[in-house]
């Protein structure tokens, strides 16, 4: 499979529009790129750029009004079917709302095994807990009980145990403190080279789209706004004004008089 | 498992962080919820009214002085605490607080069926209209709206009217009458939940309709209804009171509370006890539910035990 | 405490000494925060910590908001030679109307959701004296123009769902300087807004303290953003003050924890290697 010559995820002239009439709003307009197998594509912006948008019309979430996505060369059905939720999965931006509130993780994650009917329930738990760095003591807890990190690692678990090629990641880490994003960006680069896992990476920091991304695509107000090879980035090679701005905004402030 | 718990054991079993079982968690869950009600001394009260209700209601046979029913034409009208009548006799010489403990049984038979009938019944539609949205959304609560639109009281008139007086049509009537505000509950519960993360994330998990209302937004909507129903039951055993005061629940000679107070208040200037007591009756059920409910709102409100 | 820095401008507006914030739980008592001790001048300070770090806690605490079962001791805490501490409720409301003002990281929940911008910002200025309807819409309608907001006639009849997310920060913080505080606390002001709003708003604050002299304490989780914008930096962790160091002489930091802080942050560049983890000391706790 990873050697098959159709990218992984192909989106083409993705349109997804909200509401009818006046109330009418194009979340994303036609925007297209590639994901080849094993690497990981960024999708950077501000709020309304229409990223997690993308993300979400991948999944079914969001009403797809035109253009095509297609997994592995095929387009995918109109409804997503059990094979693609094996395929395909997503991990949220906040770990607080992401994880049912009355499951303990012991049923958050068996869940999905059940849906799929997988017998050895037990032994993946397990080693879904372990792979993501967490005490099996935690099985049986509420998520209330975890931190938001712990959250997070839950979240890649489930994720994760129905062994998807493709992981959707939503802004994964922007609700987390600083020393536990890099926690979560170092697990999710481990798993990504074991598993040999191909992400679609959405933040609104630059700096951790550069950290954790191959290639890369600004976007704004729904719209593409160009798109960025591997080191483009740290060589300061971007056509757009926005993408620059955009730069200098991830560097702080810039008081008046030292500018 | 931690092999069989003893009371020291059991205390550290529930109070651990970290549960080693399915059962534990539940346990522990339980009986933190348990610790934060009886906190509440209202609560404790509520709860101690209702369980005397129960055990008197299980217990009326070995509680009650006389036969509810046996009737004494000399001894009618007698106040309380003439010859061993603790509460008096009605006006056909029945003992009131033998009456009143039976009436116990049907005031409990008519809580319980109707605590199991309508809640589930409007949890259903709720969480199912709220959860599919679109027609079956505007269907099914415009059903809902045609139903609330009537007064509880004169629709479950016109219901017993329809089926014939008696105590089942009574619980009917009432059920049919009080399932449209747990549907209500239960959408608007569901609407807020539908499209949270988790929804979408169970979804995407592959998890069926079905899977997911079942599973994880009736969960979320049960705490609602549970504390709406408690706060409810005072308005049904009022109801059932009020169809048995019109002599459209239980028939006479059972002993209900409602049908004592239709009875008595012919007597209510010169034998004020015939009416009073099971007016008191009712108070003390309906304020033991209402205060339980409230407690119970604290405790299992979803957005009061989110943080 | 290395590097200790000279006051930046002499006179001390806020003093702090043993500030502890104490909850009681189930567990037994909980400290959010520990015996803090710092003082602000006209000048910006900044206050960084990651969640539970106490640095909110500490805000709250200098104002009195901090609401039971929380309880707050401090063997000193003076604004302006007043003491904080004993001050009855009526006062305490009055100092905190007119010369500390607070802005909180949501506008959303800030702002009162039914009543119009201008009566919110009116109301604020009817805190303290009784200022003629005219007096009022000037001064409301001055402060928007002084927060960048191009069209302040139609803001002050807005209600705040009609604003977006930076607008409504904006409106926060003319609603807290309409007054003309001599402190403001701000409680992570930008990070529920978008990096180039952010900027927008961070330039108002820098143009507002340069300007009128104010003293401005920035609560916030971005070490990087404090460090170019504020000119010292109190380092928070698990309730204690383990570092104060002048903002252009951060990467000079001592502690291992602010070291770890600034080094697990990705930066452009910087490769797709794993970044260096913090790794939590016991010691840090006493430090």
């Amino acid at each position: 499979m990873t050697n098959a010559p159709a990218p992984r995820i192909e989106v083409q002239d993705l349109t997804v529009v909200f509401g009818e009439d006046e109330r009418r709003v194009v979340a994303v307009d036609a925007v297209s790129f590639r994901v080849e197998p094993g690497s990981s594509f960024g999708l950077v912006g501000e709020s309304g750029s229409g990223k997690s948008t993308v993300l979400r019309a991948i999944c079914g979430l969001a009403p797809v009004a035109g253009g095509r996505i297609l997994i592995d060369g095929k387009p995918l059905t109109l409804r997503r079917d059990k094979a693609f939720t094996r395929q395909v999965q997503m991990v949220f931006q906040d770990p607080y709302g992401s994880l049912h509130p009355r499951h303990t993780i012991d049923r958050i994650l068996s869940e999905p095994l059940a849906i799929h009917g997988f017998r050895d329930r037990d032994r993946r738990i397990t080693r879904a807990l372990s792979d993501v760095g967490l005490d099996p003591a935690f099985r049986f807890r509420l998520p209330h009980q975890l931190s938001g990190g712990q959250r997070q690692r839950v979240a890649i678990a489930r994720a994760l145990i129905l062994e998807p090629t493709i992981l959707l990641l939503d802004e994964p880490t922007s609700a987390l403190d600083a020393s536990i994003q890099a926690e979560i960006l170092n697990l999710l680069s481990r798993l990504r080279r074991e598993r040999n896992l191909t992400y679609l990476f959405v933040s609104h920091d630059l700096a951790v789209i550069d950290h954790m991304c191959d290639r890369l695509l600004v976007m704004k107000g729904g719209q593409a706004v160009e798109e960025l090879a591997e080191g483009a980035l740290s060589h300061r090679q971007v056509e757009s004004d926005y993408t620059r701005a955009l730069m200098k905004a991830s560097e702080g402030f810039v008081r008046p008089d030292a500018a | 498992m931690s092999g069989a718990p003893t009371p020291a054991g059991l205390r550290a079993w529930l109070d651990t962080d970290t549960p080693q079982s399915r059962l534990q968690a539940r346990s522990i869950s339980a009986w933190n919820a348990w610790r934060t009600l009886s906190s509440n001394a209202l609560a404790m009260v509520g709860l101690g009214i209702i369980v005397v209700l129960i055990l008197m209601a299980i217990f009326a046979p070995v509680i009650a002085t006389h036969a509810p029913n046996a009737q004494n034409l000399a001894g009618r009208l007698n106040p309380p605490g003439w010859e061993g009548h603790i509460l008096g006799t009605d006006e056909l010489g029945r003992d009131i607080f033998s009456r009143i403990v039976h009436g116990a049984r049907v005031t409990l038979y008519i809580v319980a069926l109707v605590a199991v009938t309508a809640p589930v019944f409007g949890l259903i539609i709720g969480t199912v209209a709220g959860t599919l949205g679109g027609w079956t959304d505007r269907i099914l609560m415009r059903i809902t709206d045609i139903f609330l639109a009537f007064p509880r009281l004169i629709l479950a008139l016109a219901f017993v009217a329809a089926l014939g007086p008696g105590i089942v049509n009574a619980v009917l009537a009432i059920a049919l009458t009080a399932w449209p505000a747990y549907a209500r509950v239960a959408r608007a519960e569901t609407l807020t939940v539908r499209r949270s993360d988790y929804i979408a994330a169970a979804r995407l998990q592959g998890a069926s309709t079905l899977r997911i209302i079942t599973g994880h937004i009736m969960p979320m909507c049960l705490s609602s209804v549970v504390v709406r129903v408690t706060l409810d039951m005072a308005g049904i055993i009022l109801t059932a009171a009020g169809l048995g005061f019109l002599g459209l629940g239980a028939q006479p000679p059972l002993a209900e509370w409602g049908a004592m107070i239709s009875t008595g208040r012919q007597y209510l200037l010169s034998h004020w006890w015939v009416a009073t007591v099971p007016g008191i009756a009712i108070l003390l059920v309906s304020l033991g539910f209402n205060l339980l409910g409230d407690a119970l709102r604290d405790v299992l409100d979803p957005r009061a035990a989110s943080k | 405490m290395t590097h200790a820095p000279e006051r930046v401008k002499g006179e001390t507006l806020l003093s702090v000494r043993d500030l502890s914030v104490t909850f009681d739980t189930r567990r037994g008592p909980f400290q959010a925060v520990r015996g803090t001790s710092f003082d602000v001048g006209r000048e910006r300070v900044g206050i960084v910590g990651e969640s539970g770090s106490g640095k909110s806690m500490t805000g709250r605490a200098i104002l009195g908001l901090v609401r039971p079962p929380g309880r707050v001791t401090a063997s000193r805490l003076t604004f302006d030679g007043i003491d904080l501490r004993a001050l009855p409720d009526r006062q305490m409301r009055r100092i905190r109307g007119q010369r500390v003002s607070m802005v909180m990281q949501d506008p959303r929940y800030s702002l009162n959701p039914v009543m119009t911008v201008g009566r919110q910002i009116a109301e604020a200025l009817r805190v303290h004296g009784r200022p003629s309807r005219e007096e009022i819409r000037r001064r409301s309608l001055d402060m928007l123009t002084e927060v960048q907001i191009r069209d302040p006639e139609r803001v002050l009849k807005a209600y705040p769902h009609e604003l977006s997310g930076g607008m409504g920060q904006r409106v926060m913080i003319a609603m807290m300087l309409v007054t003309e505080p001599e402190l403001l606390i701000a409680d992570e002001p930008t990070s529920a807004l978008d990096v180039t709003v952010q900027l927008d708003v961070l330039r108002i604050l820098d143009d507002l303290v340069r300007r009128r002299g104010m003293g401005l304490i920035f609560i916030s989780h971005d070490l990087r953003l404090v460090s170019t914008f504020c000119d010292r930096v109190l380092v928070m962790y698990r309730g204690r003050i383990v570092e104060e160091i002048e903002a252009r002489r951060l990467h000079e930091a001592r502690h291992p924890y602010t070291q770890g802080l600034l080094n697990c942050l990705p930066r452009i560049g910087g490769g797709h290697g794993d970044l260096p983890t913090l790794q939590r000391q016991e010691a840090w706790n006493d430090a």
